[in-house]
């Protein structure tokens, strides 16, 4: 993906972020809202790929699980535990909700890794709709569940008297930035790393410097793989945490 | 795939910054979620959630069903333990029985015994007490007859009744 178009100009042609481009699957065009796009191709890719996991795996239903089968059951029970020790016992209603959402940002990061790829979490579009659709149902959830008293979340009880309005007033701003960070944590990681290793690569087309080039693409592919992971994990658990936060508001 | 594609998204250097794709991401985003929650919450997750039900399930079982079986092993045993001790007894009451009639046989056998040397002791005691009065006799007789014979040697004439008075009060002192 990404062939420069301007190649004439100089021997090294920088367009790292190329392979963000959103463009239509079938044909050229504006991009409007129902337009098939490389972007629904890679989400589609990702429904795959979690049928694949959990549907196809697991569909031996066999006490002695299978190699597929033990897969989609190691992800269950990672999200399953994840969700219930950090968010309580009564959060794993959520679960797949949680799940969802573990799922989708894991195989996006993770198909995004396969060459000439697009991946839907690089772009803050994408992550800022999850992570305001987990503020909104977490924030929403809070108050149906404990009514006037979500707001003891910031209403920090141990702290001394006088403190307590100014903590109230720093709680109030990191509670509406959690979205943010939410959501630039994982579009930031993602892209960085796919900016990082486009670079390397356009270094490869210098014949001195193609092995150090490549060793460096090699080096950063295993990083984030890595990465790719940890940042679905990273989203989940803050998820479980918001979540927790909303079902025990009180510190 | 994109090469030629510079429409909305070539005035900006990072794509991630052209809004006029947002609706387009925003809509497919909100698709495959819709997707998969309903793919993972009406098929996968209650089906793997029933096999790792069944799955302990039957671990429960087998863990009871070996326990069960460790119950009948420990009562086997102790049924076992029970019977040897019974049998144990029934042996000691029997060599017991056995001592016993020895020993009552033996204590005939011996009564008997006793009262056979016991006879024959009072017989060989008879014995030497006729013995020793022969012997007495003898004696008397012998003494007798070297008392004439002295008497007769220093020229006298033994007058047999004095003789035997004589000896026989000798012997009584």
């Amino acid at each position: 993906m990404a062939t420069e178009a301007h190649g004439t100009e100089s021997s090294l042609a920088f367009h790292p972020m190329d392979q963000f481009r959103i463009t239509p699957l079938f044909g050229d065009g504006d991009v409007h809202w129902y337009t098939v796009t490389n972007a629904t191709l890679w989400m589609g890719l990702a429904v795959l790929g979690v049928v694949l996991l959990l549907v196809v795996g697991s569909r031996g239903r066999s006490i002695v699980p299978s190699k597929g089968q033990s897969l989609a059951e190691l992800t269950y029970g990672f999200v399953y535990k994840m969700l219930e020790d950090v968010g309580g016992k009564d959060s794993v209603r959520y679960f797949p909700y949680v799940m969802t959402l573990f799922c989708f940002i894991a195989f996006s990061n993770i198909l995004g890794l396969l060459p000439l790829s697009f991946t839907p979490t690089t772009h803050i579009a994408v992550t800022g709709v999850l992570a305001l659709l987990v503020f909104v149902f977490v924030t929403v959830l809070g108050f149906v569940k404990n009514g006037a008293k979500f707001l003891e979340l910031f209403w920090v009880k141990s702290a001394p008297l006088a403190l307590r309005p100014v903590l109230a007033v720093i709680e109030l701003i990191s509670y509406f930035v959690r979205p943010v960070s939410h959501s630039i944590r994982l579009a930031g990681n993602m892209m960085a790393g796919h900016a990082v290793i486009k670079v390397f690569a356009t270094f490869a087309a210098i014949k001195l410097i193609a092995p150090v080039s490549i060793a460096a693409i090699t080096a950063m592919y295993g990083l984030e793989l890595l990465v790719a992971f940890i940042q679905a994990y990273v989203f989940t658990i803050l998820t479980c945490v918001y979540l927790k936060d909303a079902l025990h508001p009180s510190h | 795939m994109a090469t030629e594609t510079h429409g909305a998204t070539e005035a900006v250097a990072m794509p991630q910054l052209d809004f006029a794709t947002f609706p387009n991401q925003i809509f497919w985003l909100l698709v495959t979620l819709v997707v998969i929650y309903f793919v993972l919450s009406k098929i996968a997750l209650p089906r793997i959630s029933s096999v790792l039900a069944e799955r302990s399930g039957t671990i429960m079982n087998d863990i009871s069903a070996a326990e069960e079986l460790k119950l009948k092993a420990q009562d086997a045993e102790n049924a076992y333990n029970k019977a040897l001790a019974e049998a144990k007894a029934e042996a000691q009451r029997i060599s017991g029985e056995a001592n016993a009639a020895i020993q009552a046989d033996l204590d005939v056998a011996l009564a008997k015994a006793d009262a056979e040397i016991a006879v024959k002791a009072a017989e060989s005691e008879a014995m030497i007490a006729e013995i020793r009065d022969n012997a007495a006799d003898s004696v008397k007789v012998v003494a007798k007859d070297t008392a004439k014979e002295l008497v007769a040697a220093f020229g006298g004439k033994a007058d047999a009744k004095t003789l035997t008075a004589a000896i026989n009060a000798r012997l009584k002192g």
